[in-house]
């Protein structure tokens, strides 16, 4: 149940963002990506998680590479970039019921609603929400599926204080349920905790 | 099977939303078709015989402006690369999207071709055969410009490529739906041209989409 990335290096045209970058990390681990704007966190971040192709080096999730993955470990990696993949034209709700088939998550939709703070926007089209409120839909849907690995692209954007508290709250969650975090961030100090693995860029 | 009822559900209810987007395609197939017999001589027999190359190429070029963003919304938003990454096969995904918009943008462009067809002065005993031949042509058709569409799906604006891309490689439907539309007007036996339509469909819907699938995953990167 680890995921490794062996000798990653990825060029872009002239350019090293990294080189020689080896990672690992088990259940309950956390890794934190920092570093500065246009330093490679992101496309770090599209490597792990099977998005990009890095110019060497590999991927491995429980021992396959991304690549190859078998069948039932595909949707055991969840991706939240700067793009929240929600469509804009259907509600919070219908939404969050497509990620759970697509994920095969339990539509416990009520409890999770409540908990983001989205109830009372629930049948509100997305297009019409702030970009804060998108964003908590955006990472709502990532607790309806069954996913191991969470690999978040400056998750806290566009979040207020109250919502930043969650999210650090579920990655913790996350974590101590034995699973796994990427997380590119500015503000480590928010979600640092003890046995996190930093990566510099 | 309910993932695929699900991502088509989506786009389905998507594109309701956005029912004039959907619209522009059917409206520009009927102006198109509707200016030919304006701009022709009025004589029935000739409009009849221009007629049947008129209403396919039309068809050709309005299913093009339907659906050369395929994906490009999907892009957009986010929710293309959560496609990808989820436990659903790529393929089962892009015959859904397919399905979905083949129903909501080219279906009710072939059942506006027998109200078109008349415009002609078309013999109603032929239309049963040509909205059977555009039945058979339009999965191939939707195929190939989802092919187009995801190998564009990075460009800002990919239209006009997709329709260089996509269209010389349409003939094939084109030569086969226009005899086989020819040999109903006449009165002759249509079957085989309409085979080999039904053929070329299987062949694209069974392979076309682990080509638009890879072509999509290089798309996204």
């Amino acid at each position: 149940m680890e995921l490794c990335a062996r000798e990653l290096a990825v060029w872009r045209g002239e350019r090293c963002l990294f080189e020689g970058l080896d990672l690992t990390l088990g259940p309950g681990q956390l890794g934190l990506v920092v570093g500065a704007n246009g330093s490679g966190k992101s496309t770090l971040l599209r490597v792990l998680a099977g998005l990009a192709t890095a110019t060497a080096g590999v991927v491995t999730w429980r021992g396959s590479k991304l690549e190859t993955l078998p069948f039932e470990h595909r949707g055991d990696i969840a991706y939240r970039g700067h793009l929240d993949g929600l469509k804009r034209d259907l509600t919070v709700l219908e939404n969050l019921r497509f990620h759970a088939t697509i994920w095969r998550g339990p539509p416990e939709f009520d409890a999770l609603l409540e908990d983001v703070g989205l109830s009372a926007v629930a049948n509100v089209r997305v297009r019409h929400l702030s970009a804060g409120q998108q964003r908590r839909a955006s990472l709502a849907t990532l607790r309806l599926g069954a996913s191991k690995v969470w690999i978040l692209d400056e998750p806290t954007t566009n979040l207020d204080t109250n919502g930043r508290g969650k999210v650090a709250a579920w990655i913790r969650a996350h974590l101590a349920s034995g699973g796994t975090a990427v997380i590119a961030t500015h503000q480590p100090d928010e979600l640092a905790q003890k046995g996190a693995l930093v990566v510099e860029l | 099977m309910s993932a695929f009822g699900a991502i088509a559900r989506r786009d389905v209810q998507v594109a309701m939303r956005r029912l004039s987007e959907a619209a522009n395609p059917l409206l520009f197939f009927v102006i198109v078709t509707t200016l030919f017999p304006l701009a022709l001589s009025p004589n029935a027999d000739e409009l009849r015989e221009v007629g049947v190359g008129v209403l396919w190429v039309s068809t050709l070029l309005s299913s093009l402006l339907a659906m050369e963003g395929l994906f490009r919304a999907d892009a957009d938003d986010g929710s293309l690369e959560q496609l990808m990454l989820s436990p659903v096969p790529i393929s089962v995904t892009v015959l859904a999207k397919i399905a979905a918009h083949w129903l909501m943008t080219i279906l009710p462009l072939i059942a506006l071709v027998p109200v078109l067809a008349l415009s002609y002065s078309m013999p109603l005993a032929a239309l049963p055969i040509m909205v059977g031949a555009l039945v058979l042509a339009t999965p191939t058709l939707s195929v190939l410009i989802a092919l187009g569409a995801a190998l564009t799906v990075s460009l800002r604006r990919g239209g006009t490529i997709v329709g260089l891309l996509v269209l010389p490689l349409t003939a094939p439907l084109l030569i086969f739906g226009t005899r086989a539309t020819d040999f109903g007007l006449h009165d002759e036996p249509a079957a085989g041209p309409l085979y080999l339509l039904a053929a070329f469909a299987a062949f694209a819907l069974a392979l076309g989409p682990l080509a638009i699938g890879a072509a999509l995953r290089v798309g996204v990167e």
